[in-house]
This record gives C-alpha cells, sequence and structure tokens, in this order.
C-alpha cells in the first residue's frame, strides 16, 4: 500500500516536471506552439527564429532551473536532517550568502584584472563561500542545540554576507555592476549549454553521492548516538553531509545567484506527498520536487510582468515561505 | 580475566577532560545481567556512553568477549551490542515498525534494504514485546511507554550479544515492566545475551540482576551480587536517605513519621496494619502500634511511622513485660484502632483479644478496621 503511494507520488513529479518543462519552454515573449517545440527538439527542420529560442534560451534556461532547483532542495534536505532542524535551509542558514559573497568578490577581481572566469572557478569561489558559512553555523550549533537560535544565527550570518556583497558592488565598476546585480538577486537567465554541463555533472554528480548515503542518512534521523550504535562512521559522515550539502548549494549560487526557500520548503512539500521520510524516497523525490518547484516559479518569474523579469527568490519566497509557517505551526501542535 | 565475557579495567569516564568515575573494574559473564544503581547525576549514563563508545574513555580499557572494544570494527560493534538510550528520539513520518526496522542496520547491504529474514526478525522482535498493535502509528504519536518499548524491540531486533540499557523501564507501567523483565531474564537465560543497564527501580535490581553496580561519588562504591548490595542499611547509605524513610529489607518506602505523644494505639498484626499507619500519618496523628512480632508484615511500616512500636522477637510468646508496657500506651491514647482480625484461632491472638478488652474495660472508643471492606 505505502509502495503505491511511493510510486504514484514519484509519477506524479515526474509528469509534473516534463510538463513544466514543455510549458517552460512554449510560453514567453514569443509563445511557441508545442508541436513546434518537439519538432525542434527532435531535430526536425522548424522555424530558424524559434529554434533560436527554443535551443539557445530557453531549453537551457529550463534545464537550470530543473537541475539547480533540484540540487538545492536536495541540499535543504541535507541540511534538515543533518541539523535535525526542519526549518534548516541553504538559505536560511546563511550558506547560500557566504557563497553569494565570495562569488561576488571573484568576479569583481577578475573583471578588475579583465580575466573571463571560467564556471568551474565560480563554483570552487561559491563552495569556499558555502564553506565558511557553513562552518560558523557549526560552531554556532555545538553551544546552542535551540532550533531557532541556529536558524537565527544562520540569518544573521547571510545578513552579514549580503551587507558585505552589496559593499563590493556599490564599488565595483560602474559597467560591470548590471550583471552583478542581477545576479546577486538570483536568476536563472543567461544560462548557457556550457554552464548546464558544469552544473549537470557537479550536481547530478553530488546527488548521487547523496543518494548513496541515503543507508546512513536513515540511522542518523534516529540521532547520532544510535546511529553510532548501528555502525555508522560518524565523524566521515558529519563530513560528507556537510561538504556535499555546501557543493550543492554553492553550485546554484555560482550559476544562479541566492535563491530563497526552495531549501527549506520543498522537502516538507515532498514529505507531505509522499507521508514518508525514508532517504531512498525522498533523495529522488526532493530532487525532482525542487525540480518542478523551480520551473513553475521561474515560469511565473518571466511571464507575470513581462517583459520585466522577476528576482526569482521574490516567487520562490511568495510560494516557500508560507510553507515554512505551516511546518512550524504543525510542530507546535506536535510538542515541538 | 578469560571466564568473563565483558569486563573493564582500570576504566575512568568523563566529560571534557573531567574525570567523574574513576578506575571502574566491572566483569561480567556471558549472559549475566549487570545493573547500574545510584543516585541521579552518579554518573551512571556516563558510564554506560563510554561502554557504547559514544563517550572515549579518559582512561584504561573496556574488553568484549576477549578483545579490545575501543579498536573493535564500528559493523561488528554493532553485531554485537545495541542501545536503548534515556534521550527522548524525535523521528519524522516514522512508523514504529520503520523504527524497529532501523535495528537491522548492521545486517543490510549498501542501501539498507531489509529481506525477507529481516523483515521476520522486526516482526518477532514486535511480537515478542508486543506491540505489533502499533506498528503502523505515527512514533511521534504514541506515549512515553510505548516510545520506550519500540526501541526495546528495536535493540532486539538487532541480535545483539550485549545490550546496553540506560533506565529502560522509567516510562513503563507495572504490567510492562514485568513483562520487560520476564523478557530480559528469559533472553538472558536462554540465549545467553548479556544486559548491562542502569535502573532506578532498586526492587527490580534487586530480583533481577545477576551483579549490581553502585555508583556513587567518583568511583564505583560496591560491585557485587544482589545479596551483597542490599544488606543491611547499605542502600541508605548509598542515597543518603535517613534511614527512617525506607525499610531497605522490603525495599518499600515510607513518608516522613509523624513524631510525638501517641494519640492513637493501633493493634496491627498481618498486614492488616500497614494501611492504618499510612493514613494516620497522612492524617498528622502520632500513634503507637502492637504487640507485633518482629517477623510480622506490618513491623517495617511500624517501625518507620510510629512513635513507638510494642514488640515481640520472631517466634517468641508474648510476655508480661510487652503486654504491661501495650496497656499503658492505651491509657495515655484517646483511642484505639483494632486492625488485626479478632477471630484469628491462633494461641497468641489472646493476648491481643485481651488487650482489646482492657481498652473497651477503660472506656477508650474502639473503632475496628476491617481491610476487606
Amino acid at each position: 500500500m505505502r509502495q503505491g503511494r511511493y510510486g504514484i507520488s514519484m509519477a506524479l513529479l515526474l509528469v509534473l516536471a516534463m510538463a513544466f518543462l514543455m510549458v517552460n519552454i512554449c510560453a514567453g515573449s514569443v509563445a511557441i506552439p508545442a508541436g513546434d517545440v518537439l519538432r525542434i527538439l527532435s531535430g526536425r527542420s522548424a522555424d530558424a527564429v524559434f529554434a533560436d529560442i527554443v535551443l539557445r534560451i530557453r531549453l537551457p534556461r529550463a534545464l537550470a532551473a530543473m537541475i539547480l532547483g533540484g540540487g538545492l532542495s536536495l541540499s535543504g534536505y541535507l541540511l534538515q536532517t543533518y541539523f535535525h532542524n526542519p526549518i534548516a535551509g541553504p538559505f536560511i542558514l546563511g550558506i547560500s550568502s557566504g557563497a553569494k559573497l565570495t562569488v561576488a568578490l571573484v568576479m569583481v577581481a577578475a573583471l578588475g584584472a579583465s580575466v573571463r572566469i571560467s564556471s568551474v572557478m565560480m563554483i570552487a569561489a561559491a563552495f569556499a563561500g558555502a564553506m565558511i558559512s557553513m562552518g560558523f553555523v557549526l560552531l554556532i550549533s555545538r553551544v546552542m542545540d535551540r532550533m531557532s537560535m541556529l536558524v537565527v544565527s544562520g540569518v544573521m550570518i547571510g545578513y552579514i554576507c549580503s551587507s558585505v556583497t552589496d559593499l563590493i558592488v556599490t564599488f565595483a565598476d560602474d559597467s560591470d555592476i548590471v550583471n552583478l546585480h542581477n545576479w546577486s538577486k538570483g536568476s536563472f537567465s543567461g544560462i548557457s549549454w556550457e554552464h548546464v554541463a558544469v552544473m549537470a555533472v557537479v550536481i547530478f554528480g553530488s546527488s548521487i553521492c547523496v543518494f548513496f548515503l541515503s543507508k546512513p542518512i536513515r540511522a542518523w534521523q534516529m540521532g547520532e548516538a544510535y546511529a553510532r550504535s548501528m555502525g555508522v562512521n560518524i565523524p566521515l559522515f558529519r563530513a560528507l553531509l556537510v561538504v556535499l550539502s555546501s557543493i550543492l548549494s554553492a553550485c546554484v549560487t555560482a550559476f544562479a545567484g541566492p535563491v530563497s526557500f526552495v531549501g527549506v520548503a520543498v522537502p516538507h512539500l515532498v514529505k507531505g506527498l509522499f507521508g514518508t521520510s525514508k532517504p531512498i524516497c525522498m533523495i529522488p523525490a526532493c530532487f525532482l520536487g525542487g525540480s518542478v518547484f523551480c520551473l513553475a516559479c521561474d515560469l511565473l518569474a518571466r511571464l507575470l510582468f513581462a517583459p520585466t523579469e522577476l528576482a526569482i527568490s521574490t516567487v520562490t519566497a511568495i510560494f516557500g515561505a508560507p510553507v515554512v509557517i505551516v511546518v512550524l505551526i504543525h510542530r507546535r501542535k506536535g510538542g515541538g | 580475566m578469560k571466564e568473563y565475557y565483558f569486563y573493564t579495567r582500570g576504566l575512568t569516564v568523563g566529560y571534557g577532560g573531567v574525570p567523574l568515575i574513576r578506575d571502574i573494574s566491572l566483569s561480567l559473564k556471558k549472559g549475566e545481567i549487570l545493573t547500574l544503581i545510584g543516585p541521579n547525576g552518579a554518573g551512571k549514563t556516563t558510564i554506560l556512553k563510554s561502554i557504547i563508545r559514544q563517550l572515549a574513555p579518559m582512561a584504561g580499557t573496556v574488553y568484549l568477549d576477549g578483545s579490545e572494544l575501543g579498536s573493535m570494527r564500528a559493523r561488528e560493534l554493532s553485531r554485537r551490542m545495541s542501545v536503548v538510550l534515556t534521550g527522548r528520539v524525535r523521528t519524522e513520518l516514522m512508523t514504529c515498525e520503520e523504527v524497529v526496522e532501523t535495528g537491522r542496520y548492521p545486517y543490510t547491504g549498501a542501501f539498507g534494504i531489509l529481506s525477507e529474514a529481516d523483515r521476520r526478525m522486526v516482526r518477532e522482535s514486535m511480537e515478542r514485546i508486543r506491540i505489533l498493535d502499533l506498528a503502523k502509528r505515527d512514533f511521534m504519536q504514541i506515549s512515553d511507554g510505548q516510545r520506550q518499548r519500540v526501541m526495546l524491540a528495536r535493540a532486539i531486533c538487532q541480535e545483539p550479544e550485549v545490550l546496553v540499557l540506560d533506565e529502560p523501564t522509567s516510562f513503563l507501567d507495572i504490567r510492562y515492566k514485568l513483562e520487560f523483565f520476564d523478557i530480559l531474564q528469559e533472553m538472558s537465560r536462554r540465549e545467553k545475551l548479556t544486559v548491562i543497564m542502569s535502573l532506578h527501580e532498586l526492587d527490580f535490581a534487586a530480583r533481577v540482576s545477576d551483579r549490581i553496580a553502585c555508583v556513587k561519588g567518583d568511583a564505583i562504591d560496591r560491585f557485587g551480587t544482589p545479596e551483597e548490595i542490599f544488606a543491611e542499611g547499605y542502600i541508605a547509605r548509598l542515597y543518603d536517605i535517613e534511614e527512617e524513610f525506607c525499610d531497605m529489607q522490603t525495599i518499600s518506602p515510607e513518608l516522613r513519621a509523624v513524631r510525638g505523644t501517641p494519640q492513637v494505639f493501633v493493634l496491627a498484626g498481618n498486614g492488616a496494619g500497614t494501611p492504618v499507619f499510612r493514613r494516620l500519618q497522612r492524617q498528622g496523628i502520632p500513634f503507637a502500634a502492637g504487640i507485633l512480632w518482629e517477623n510480622d508484615l506490618d513491623y517495617p511500616a511500624a517501625k518507620a511511622l510510629a512513635s513507638e512500636v510494642v514488640s515481640v522477637r520472631p517466634f517468641c510468646r508474648i510476655d508480661d513485660g510487652a503486654l504491661n508496657r501495650a496497656r499503658a500506651l492505651i491509657d495515655s491514647c484517646r483511642e484505639v484502632i483494632c486492625a488485626v482480625d479478632q477471630n484469628l484461632s491462633g494461641e497468641f491472638a489472646r493476648e491481643l483479644r485481651s488487650l482489646l478488652s482492657y481498652a473497651e474495660e477503660k472506656g477508650k472508643p474502639v473503632s475496628r478496621f476491617d481491610k476487606k471492606k
């Protein structure tokens, strides 16, 4: 019976992902009929302008939204598991902001020295920033075990990083600002195929590693002491979880800037849909759920006030923040 | 030490570089039950945590089946030892069955998928602890006692050779406590399961343990069989209880006695007096009790609660000294309560009846207390 529910839920997510992918490619300032899109995707001849829009702009952007959304949601799931904290997430704990800060630094430095920065460099910079923020969060979590305190500290770290980033942006050369400013607000625009290839390698690679951790994650859900008694190598497991969740959120920040509330909200929506917290289910499901969520939000960001585009976080926050509130209320009721 | 399955040598445990309990030497044969007792905060949990490698020992070694426990591989240890801890476990969307399933962790493959044999073991463990009806319930939505039993089933499901339990019965009601200790004893006898646990329930500790270690101050104060530990007066010293509060022969605690000139004389015996003593204690009335043989069921409670007890040595006749003292007390009391059954046919019951008629002669109000009513 439960297996049935998992199957149906997974199928639902897959269908939604495919449907939104299609809509994201079709819809926009130039509407492209689905038939044309399918023809273009299958390599048959079609309108050259349409083909250009689909292949050079909309498809890579939609794929990026799927991959990055999935990575972000998975990162949130890992952080929630790691801290046994339902409102943890890469954005709330300041990890995205840490990554944003170092990426902004590298961008400004590179632009100043007129060096073109590669995607890999961006990811490396973001990872360094994510790990620094994560380090602070871990230090704080050692001192304070209250879940609310951890989140408040994370938000503070996020604010500090954001202010420093703003400072950097303010003092950067005028010509760079527009680009940097857009990125620092978070957006899936301007993604190239090369970007998609790099993010696919990093995010799929990390996600597969996470999937292989689903057994120790299950043990960890019972608490550290029990996980240890079940034979989990705790120091190694902790390190892997920290590094993997940081890589995932760093990669997202490197390409799309900070995207709020996906990491914290989507795992809860998915848990509610599946009715379980089994990692072996939740890991692929969170990934797919994040993809669907980000595809939908990106669609709204593009279309709602077209031709003006909204920052992606503007949309994700509207849908994600209420989820967090509901989770908190629910926990209070459950005696948490 | 060859004959011991589990033993510690010079083990010193503590937190953050501060030793809490030094030089712990415990030894246990396979299939024995060891219980740690001692006052709150004595460090029982710290010792258990060090044994399960949750805390690194500050000095000394723990040996399990001839090899050092500290250098055992995590997987091997997890197949030999399982635990139930005191801290609350917070799960999310996990059924009780799923919680028990985690006990199979050391036996499953890379993705933790349970085989048919694993599932059977899960069912058996749940059957054994009688929680099959909880299988599909959410672990967070059951009572503390039920949760404790689920965690016990989980620990058993791990098929350990050593079971480490930190206050495993603290939330269980009396029936489940009995059931739990029954299961424990059966497993230790039949399956040679070795058990190391901490308990606050001294009565059960005295009944179920093969060995008891008493944790007090910075050391194991005593380590021995229950007979040795529950010898005269020791438990009261271990817990720093004023002796009047507890009779350690029966481990039956009484609240503080009401001191003062006795106002009521209770004719007690055969266990019928104890409820009367307790009622008078609750009402704050000082009383005297008698005449009791020192091996009477009522004697411990009388000794603990009465201002004065008129007693005779076991199996002896009631002598005139005792009778006279009892009469004197009846004279000074304003009331007499007869708790003992007046129709007892025993030879010595005659003296008790004579006290009753003495009280009536003296015009003291006599109330009869029949516990059957």
